[in-house]
C-alpha cells in the first residue's frame, strides 16, 4: 500500500501522518504542491495544518495549488482521498466534499481529546468500527464549525455520507464547535473522498492518549 | 479601475464573530444596536478603464475565489 501524503506551504502534520501511516505498514510519500503525477499512490492524505497560512478562507488557496488539480482527477477514478482537519477544509473549498466550514460558534481554537459517535461505517475508513461506535480523538481547530445546506444534508443523510458526530464519553451530542448536527467527518457520495476535523493520527499511541485513531487509518487497509 | 468585492456571510449562517462584537459594543454602552455583522471587503486594481468589464471580472473572481457561495454573499462596487 503506498500513501502520498500532500505538503502545502503551512502544512504542520504531515509528519504526524506520515508517521501514523507507516506504524500500520504503509509506504509512504510526501508529495509537495507543485507535484503533478500521483498514480503510484494508492490513497492521498491531506494532512492538517494551515495551508497558505490559511488567507481568504481556510483551504481556499490551496485549491489552486497544482497538486489539488491532480487529487480532483485522482478521486474522479475513484482513488481514496483523506482529508484531515486542514486537509477536510481544503476538500471542501475543492468541492470534492458538500459543505463549508466556518469559524467555531465560541471562537476558540478547540485543541483536545474529544469523543466522537461512528453514525456510519458502510465505507473504507470506518469499516473496522460499529455503527454507534465511540471513538476518543484530538481536535485543533478554529474552524470546525460545519455549514451545508438542508436539502444536501438531508441527501447526505440517505447515502450514508455522514460518518462521525460529536459526543460526549456515553456517546450523547456533544457540540464542541457549532457544526451543524454536530458533525466531526463526512465522505462524497462515491465514498472515496473523506472528511474529518478530527486528528486520527494523534491516537496511535496509549502513551500519548489513545489508539482509537488505529482502527480508522486501519480500514484503508483492508 | 478600483473594485471593492464585499464578502459577508449570509443571511442565516451564525455570525460568531459579528457576535463578539456585537457584546463588547454593549459592554462600551451602545445599548440600541441590534445586530452586528462582520465581513471583509477585498480591493482590486483592475488594468482596465472599461467599468462594465471591470465588474464582469470582479464578479468572476468573487465567484471562483473570493467567496464560498455555500455560506457567503457578496457585493461589488466600483471605487473609482
Amino acid at each position: 500500500m503506498k500513501v502520498g501524503v500532500i505538503v502545502f506551504p503551512g502544512t504542520n502534520c504531515d509528519r504526524d501522518t506520515k508517521w501514523a501511516f507507516e506504524k500500520i505498514g504503509a509506504k509512504v510519500d510526501f508529495v509537495w504542491h507543485t507535484e503533478h503525477s500521483l498514480k503510484e499512490y494508492d490513497i492521498i492524505v491531506l494532512p492538517g495544518g494551515f495551508s497558505y497560512g490559511d488567507y481568504l478562507r481556510s483551504g481556499a488557496i490551496a485549491r489552486f495549488s497544482p497538486v489539488m488539480q491532480n487529487v480532483a482527477e485522482f478521486a474522479k477514478k475513484g482513488g481514496y482521498v483523506l482529508g484531515i482537519c486542514n486537509g477536510f477544509q481544503i476538500l471542501l473549498e475543492s468541492h470534492l466534499l458538500p459543505g463549508a466550514m466556518t469559524r467555531n460558534e465560541n471562537l476558540h481554537f478547540i485543541s483536545k481529546f474529544h469523543h466522537l459517535k461512528v453514525i456510519d461505517n458502510n465505507n473504507k475508513f470506518l469499516q473496522n468500527l460499529n455503527v454507534n461506535d465511540i471513538v476518543n480523538i484530538p481536535i485543533a481547530h478554529a474552524e470546525g464549525n460545519y455549514k451545508v445546506d438542508d436539502n444536501t444534508l438531508k441527501e447526505m443523510y440517505d447515502n450514508g455520507q455522514v460518518l462521525l458526530k460529536y459526543c460526549d464519553e456515553n456517546g450523547n451530542e456533544l457540540n464542541p464547535n457549532g457544526s451543524v448536527d454536530s458533525i466531526a467527518g463526512i465522505c462524497n457520495k462515491e465514498k472515496n473522498v473523506f472528511g474529518l476535523m478530527p486528528h486520527p493520527e494523534r491516537a496511535m499511541e496509549s502513551i500519548l492518549g489513545g489508539i482509537d485513531g488505529i482502527k480508522m487509518i486501519e480500514g484503508f487497509f483492508k | 479601475m478600483k473594485i471593492a468585492v464585499n464578502v459577508h456571510l449570509k443571511k442565516g449562517v451564525l455570525d460568531p464573530q459579528g457576535k463578539a462584537v456585537l457584546h463588547a459594543l454593549e459592554t462600551l454602552g451602545f445599548d440600541d444596536v441590534k445586530d452586528v455583522r462582520v465581513g471583509k471587503q477585498i480591493l482590486i486594481d483592475i488594468n482596465t478603464t472599461n467599468k462594465e468589464k471591470a465588474i464582469e471580472v470582479a464578479k468572476k473572481m468573487a465567484d471562483e475565489l473570493l467567496a464560498n457561495p455555500v455560506i457567503e454573499n457578496y457585493e461589488i462596487e466600483v471605487k473609482e
